[in-house]
């Protein structure tokens, strides 16, 4: 049996210090985000604050850069619905038809998904953007929410399609039997025996896409309605040394997804880490 | 990431099933149709379009030319985007070790009868989930001239190693590696622990019992019982370091003189802001080689040599 030794606490205590230096950026995030102006300059950003004060989110929220940054909240959080929704839906629907229906061609296509996710997106970017362009898709948040659907799909149906192989095929045969139509037993039997793989699915795919900036930058440049992480991007550039306005920026911007996470901890460290249940 | 589909088990009922199958049908096949359009026109044909742009000179408007190799004769001759795949090799393979070794230490300290094993894995992987843009910005002013790490070293006496660290032509790439390392650990972390749950504790207890050491116990009980997690975090973390593009765009723009470019970035100011889209393609077909490539030296390093989980 194990036993708490010694050695046990001086590991417990070993992981604690590293955890505090690998997490010192956050604090000072939070310490340089809570100065004044007098405090920001001259002083190190360690520091404790001395006169804490919320002036640096006061300017932010109610400046004039305020509505911009809660258009970044409004734009992101429509980007990622969207996206999520697109993902679960078809993701499942079409992993259904790979898994059950065990045919040549299913087994082909499931294929042609897997090797898309080896694929880097580069190189077919420029193509996308002139396609997305004609389809009117470019600068939108619906847009950018549909381009992040077929981006992602593969990843959504690599997850849906393993774990309903592990599926027992008893329920919808029962299904069946009572009369069911095809339709209803997918939503109402099977969908939900999916709830676990479709929690993985929106937690990895709602991170990736709540904080990606890269496919924004091409695909909403110029757009009336920048992602939170363009809307970051643009304001650095002008307000670079005042520090404490930029901390606060990225604390509001940081804050919806952290506080999920403190909330669903054990379910995002499990989405993430569900791969491997070999 | 493939790995966790090899891992899955086949179907387990059905055989016994007592309709026969052949009644239950499936939904209808064309409800896959929508999906795997998507996949087509995004992921293959785009890809192929890309590539046919690679031999042309477009430039987003108008008409373009075929110019076969040209564009690919161009890039031998451009060295910010050679020097750019220095870089990335050098960001990608530094991260790729650091990110493992470090996550796999931290999974194995708090792997056994850690009182506040949860709470730490909890703050640990808290960087995994942060904006890389926001989580940039954070490294960019403790590297700042006036920044907190300057400000420590004068505290401790050593102002001599003081640095303009992001506008160095030698530091910076350094500053990029630690952010990438910082925001990744915890995703390794967590794919080791999740390993290594699978690792059962009588199994250990024998190899000890029978005079193995804790170095011997890790290498032959441990390291193969945990091979579909190194898989996953090593191919992962490859490509991860491979992609690098917000790191740097936030922190030096690929400053100082081209010092942290990488192919990402150069990838993007060629296409996007330049507008030459056909010489940007073949730089995003070098990209695409060199990511393969990559993965392909990687699962040959990590392959599973013991047989354990054939």
């Amino acid at each position: 049996m194990f036993r708490y030794t010694k050695w046990t606490f001086l590991r417990e205590i070993s992981v604690w210090l590293y955890a505090l230096i690998a997490l010192s950026p956050l604090y000072i995030l939070v310490n340089v985000a809570l100065k004044g102006p007098e405090e920001v300059h001259g002083v190190p950003g360690y520091e404790p604050v001395k006169n804490p004060s919320l002036e640096s989110f006061n300017l932010v929220i109610f400046g004039e850069k305020g509505p911009a940054l809660f258009g970044g909240l409004l734009t992101s959080t429509i980007i990622t619905t969207v996206a999520v929704t697109g993902l679960i839906f078809f993701g499942s629907v079409t992993s259904y038809i790979l898994a059950r229906r065990m045919n040549r061609l299913s087994k082909t296509a499931y294929y042609l998904v897997l090797t898309a996710i080896v694929v880097p997106a580069q190189l077919g970017l420029v193509p996308v953007y002139i396609g997305a362009k004609a389809l009117g898709l470019l600068g939108t948040p619906w847009g950018m929410g549909i381009i992040y659907i077929g981006m992602l799909m593969p990843l959504s149906i690599m997850l849906y399609t393993g774990f309903i192989r592990t599926l027992p095929h008893e329920y919808e045969e029962a299904a069946y039997i009572d009369g069911s139509s095809r339709f209803r037993t997918f939503t109402r039997i099977v969908f939900p025996l999916l709830s676990p793989v479709t929690g993985t699915v929106a937690i990895m795919t709602g991170i990736i896409v709540w904080n990606d900036f890269f496919t924004p930058l091409i695909f909403m440049a110029g757009s009336d309605s920048p992602t939170l992480g363009l809307v970051i991007y643009n304001f650095v550039g002008g307000i670079v040394t005042e520090w404490n306005q930029v901390f606060a920026i990225l604390i509001i911007a940081m804050l919806p997804m952290t506080v999920l996470y403190l909330i669903f901890q054990k379910k995002f460290i499990q989405g993430f880490s569900g791969g491997i249940k070999s | 990431m493939s790995q966790t589909m090899q891992a899955s088990p086949g179907r387990k009922s059905g055989a016994r099933s007592a309709v026969p199958k052949k009644l239950v049908k499936h939904g209808y096949w064309w409800w896959s149709l929508p999906a795997l359009a998507a996949i087509l026109a995004i992921h293959y044909i785009a890809t192929g379009v890309g590539f046919m742009y690679s031999f042309t000179d477009y430039e987003g408007i108008g008409e373009f030319n075929w110019v076969g190799f040209d564009n690919y004769a161009k890039i031998l001759d451009d060295t910010e985007v050679t020097s750019s795949i220095g870089n990335t090799f050098f960001v990608a393979i530094f991260s790729f070790v650091l990110t493992n070794v470090i996550g796999l230490l931290l999974a194995l300290a708090l792997n056994r009868g850690l009182k506040s094993r949860y709470i730490l894995r909890t703050l640990l992987f808290l960087p995994v989930i942060l904006s890389t843009i926001a989580v940039s910005y954070i490294f960019r002013f403790i590297f700042y001239i006036e920044g907190p790490i300057n400000s420590f070293l004068v505290a401790i006496g050593l102002q001599d190693l003081q640095r303009t660290w992001l506008a160095d032509d030698k530091w910076s790439i350094w500053v990029i590696l630690i952010v990438v390392v910082w925001q990744n650990i915890g995703f390794a972390m967590v794919i080791y622990l999740a390993g290594l749950a699978t690792v059962p504790q009588e199994l250990e207890e024998a190899a000890a019992i029978d005079g193995a050491g804790v170095w011997r116990r890790f290498t032959s009980v441990t390291v193969p019982m945990i091979q579909p997690a190194i898989a996953v975090s090593t191919t992962l973390s490859i490509i991860q370091g491979m992609k690098i593009f917000d790191q740097v765009i936030a922190m030096t723009g690929g400053g100082p003189f081209g010092a942290t470019e990488t192919l990402s970035t150069q990838i993007y100011h060629k296409t996007f802001e330049y507008m030459q889209y056909g010489y940007g393609s073949s730089i995003s077909m070098v990209f695409t080689v060199v990511i393969l490539i990559m993965a392909l030296i990687q699962s040959w390093l990590t392959r599973d040599r013991s047989g354990v989980n054939k």
